[in-house]
C-alpha cells in the first residue's frame, strides 16, 4: 500500500467529561492550597530543571487538576526538589510538597 | 431657598439628596421607575461581606427622612438638562439652581452575545437573573433539578470590541467570585468553574474572598474565555474554551451557565451628550471635568455627577461619590 503520509491526529482538547477527576480531586483534598494557584509562573521562572529542560511545573500541575495524567509522573521526575519555587510562590503553596504528592498519587500511571 | 434637582433615585441619587437636604437645600428627585432604589432593588447580597442589598437600601431610604423640602417624582424621565431647568418627558419644565445627574448605568443585554445562547437555550442566565433567583430562594434548573456542574463566565459585554464595550466593568469579577461561593453553599456537591480573562480584585477584602473561594469552597478557575455554547443531546449545555494555562482547548458539559453581564453607559447619556452640551467618554459614560479634583463636576457649571453615570462603580463608591457631589453642589451654590 502506498503511504501518502496522512495520519489521524489525537484530539488535543481536554474533555472534562471523559477525564477521570478522581485522582485530581484526591490531590486537591489533601492539599487544598494548590487550588489557590493564580498561574503567575514564578515557580517555573525560577525552576532549575525548567531552565535546563522543557519542564514546566505550573503547566504540569494545571494538567493534573484537569484530569490529564498521561506522562505527568515522568515529567515530574525532572524536578530535583531544590525548593526554590516554594520560596517564591506568592500564594505560599508548598510546591515541593505538591510535586511529591502528585508523584505519590500518580505512581501507577 | 435654593433648589437642586437630582436625576435618578438610585443609591447615588438618594444619598446625594440626603446630604443636600442636610445642608438646607430643597431637593427634587426624578425617578423613571415606579419606585426609588434603582438597580439595588433587584440585588440579593453585596460583596465581599455578603451584606443583604436590602439592608443597605433601607438604611439609605431611612436616612432620607421625608422632609418638607424633598419632592420625589417617580415614573418621570428627564429629557433635557441645563443648570437652571430640567425638562420632563411630559413636557413639564422644572426650574432649579443646580442639577445632579445620577442616572447610573444600563446592564449589558446578554442576547447580543448570541454565541452564549442567552434567551435561546435553557439554563443560560445572567448574574442579575441569579441574584433574583437567590432573592426568590429558588435556584434550580429549568426542569426543576439541581445543577451538578455550573460555569460562570466573566466579561460578558466588557473588554469586548465586538460589542463596542472596551471598558472593564470592574464589579463583575468580584460578583462572579461571590456568586460562585453562594452557589457552592447552596449546592456543595456541584462543581463550579469560573472562566476568566483576568481576575480583578481591586477592593479591600476582595482578594481575600477570591482566595477563600479557591481554598475553602473548591471553586475552579480556568483562565480562558468561553467561545461558544451548544446544547447536548441529553439536554445539557456544552462549552468550549481554551485552558490558556495548559495551552490546550477544553470542553465540558454543564448544567447551568451564568453570564457576568457588564455595566454599559446608560441610554440617557446619548441624549445628555447630543442635546445638553455635556461630554461623554469613548465608553459612553459621562466625562467628569477631570479625574482627580473635579470628578463629580461636569463640563457645564451647575451640572454635577454622582455614581455610575461616569464609570462602573460599586455600591460603596457610588455612595461616597454622592456625598462628594452634594458638597460640590453646596460649594457652587454658595459662590453664587
Amino acid at each position: 500500500m502506498i503511504n501518502f503520509g496522512f495520519s489521524i491526529n489525537k484530539p488535543r482538547t481536554i474533555d472534562i467529561d471523559r477525564n477521570n477527576l478522581r485522582k485530581s480531586n484526591e490531590i486537591l483534598r489533601e492539599m487544598p492550597e494548590l487550588q489557590t494557584c493564580i498561574g503567575c509562573g514564578t515557580c517555573t521562572a525560577t525552576c532549575t530543571a525548567g531552565n535546563l529542560t522543557d519542564f514546566n511545573f505550573r503547566k504540569v500541575h494545571t494538567q493534573v487538576r484537569r484530569g490529564e495524567y498521561q506522562g505527568v509522573y515522568e515529567e515530574l521526575n525532572k524536578c530535583m526538589l531544590c525548593g526554590k519555587c516554594r520560596m517564591l510562590c506568592p500564594r505560599g503553596i508548598n510546591t515541593r510538597g505538591v510535586v511529591m504528592l502528585i508523584k505519590r498519587k500518580l505512581g501507577d500511571f | 431657598m435654593k433648589h437642586v434637582i437630582v436625576i435618578g433615585g438610585g443609591i447615588a441619587g438618594m444619598q446625594c439628596a440626603r446630604e443636600l437636604l442636610h445642608e438646607g437645600v430643597a431637593v427634587t428627585i426624578l425617578e423613571k421607575e415606579a419606585d426609588t432604589g434603582g438597580k439595588l432593588r433587584q440585588w440579593h447580597k453585596l460583596f465581599p461581606t455578603l451584606t443583604p442589598a436590602d439592608e443597605v437600601l433601607s438604611e439609605i431610604r431611612n436616612r432620607l427622612k421625608l422632609s418638607p423640602n424633598l419632592t420625589i417624582k417617580t415614573g418621570c424621565e428627564a429629557t433635557k438638562v441645563s443648570p437652571k431647568c430640567v425638562t420632563l418627558s411630559t413636557g413639564e419644565q422644572l426650574e432649579c439652581d443646580a442639577v445632579v445627574v445620577a442616572t447610573g448605568f444600563d446592564l449589558f443585554d446578554a442576547r447580543v452575545k448570541e454565541e452564549y445562547g442567552y434567551g435561546i437555550y435553557d439554563n443560560v442566565i445572567t448574574s442579575a437573573d441569579l441574584e433574583q433567583m437567590f432573592n426568590r430562594g429558588e435556584v434550580r434548573l429549568t426542569g426543576g433539578g439541581k445543577p451538578r456542574r455550573i460555569a460562570i463566565l466573566h466579561c460578558v459585554g466588557s473588554r469586548d470590541e465586538k460589542v463596542n464595550q472596551r471598558h472593564c466593568s470592574k464589579v463583575c469579577c468580584v460578583t462572579g467570585v461571590k456568586q460562585a461561593i453562594e452557589l457552592k453553599v447552596l449546592f456543595p456537591e456541584a462543581d463550579v468553574f469560573n472562566f476568566y480573562m483576568d481576575i480583578r480584585m481591586f477592593g479591600p477584602g476582595y482578594e481575600e474572598m477570591y482566595r477563600e473561594a479557591q481554598h475553602r469552597y473548591n471553586v475552579h478557575f480556568v483562565r480562558g474565555r468561553i467561545s461558544e455554547v451548544s446544547p447536548t443531546i441529553d439536554g445539557r449545555l456544552q462549552i468550549k474554551a481554551e485552558d490558556t494555562l495548559t495551552g490546550r482547548p477544553l470542553k465540558m458539559g454543564i448544567d447551568m451557565l451564568v453570564l457576568l453581564v457588564g455595566m454599559r453607559a446608560g441610554k440617557i447619556n446619548e441624549k445628555l451628550t447630543a442635546e445638553c452640551n455635556l461630554k461623554c467618554q469613548e465608553s459612553g459614560f459621562m466625562q467628569p471635568r477631570d479625574s482627580f479634583l473635579h470628578n463629580v463636576e461636569s463640563n457645564v457649571g451647575g451640572v454635577f455627577y454622582a455614581g455610575a453615570v461616569t464609570a462602573p462603580k460599586n455600591v460603596g463608591e457610588s455612595i461616597n461619590e454622592a456625598t462628594s457631589a452634594a458638597h460640590a453642589v453646596v460649594e457652587w451654590l454658595n459662590r453664587r
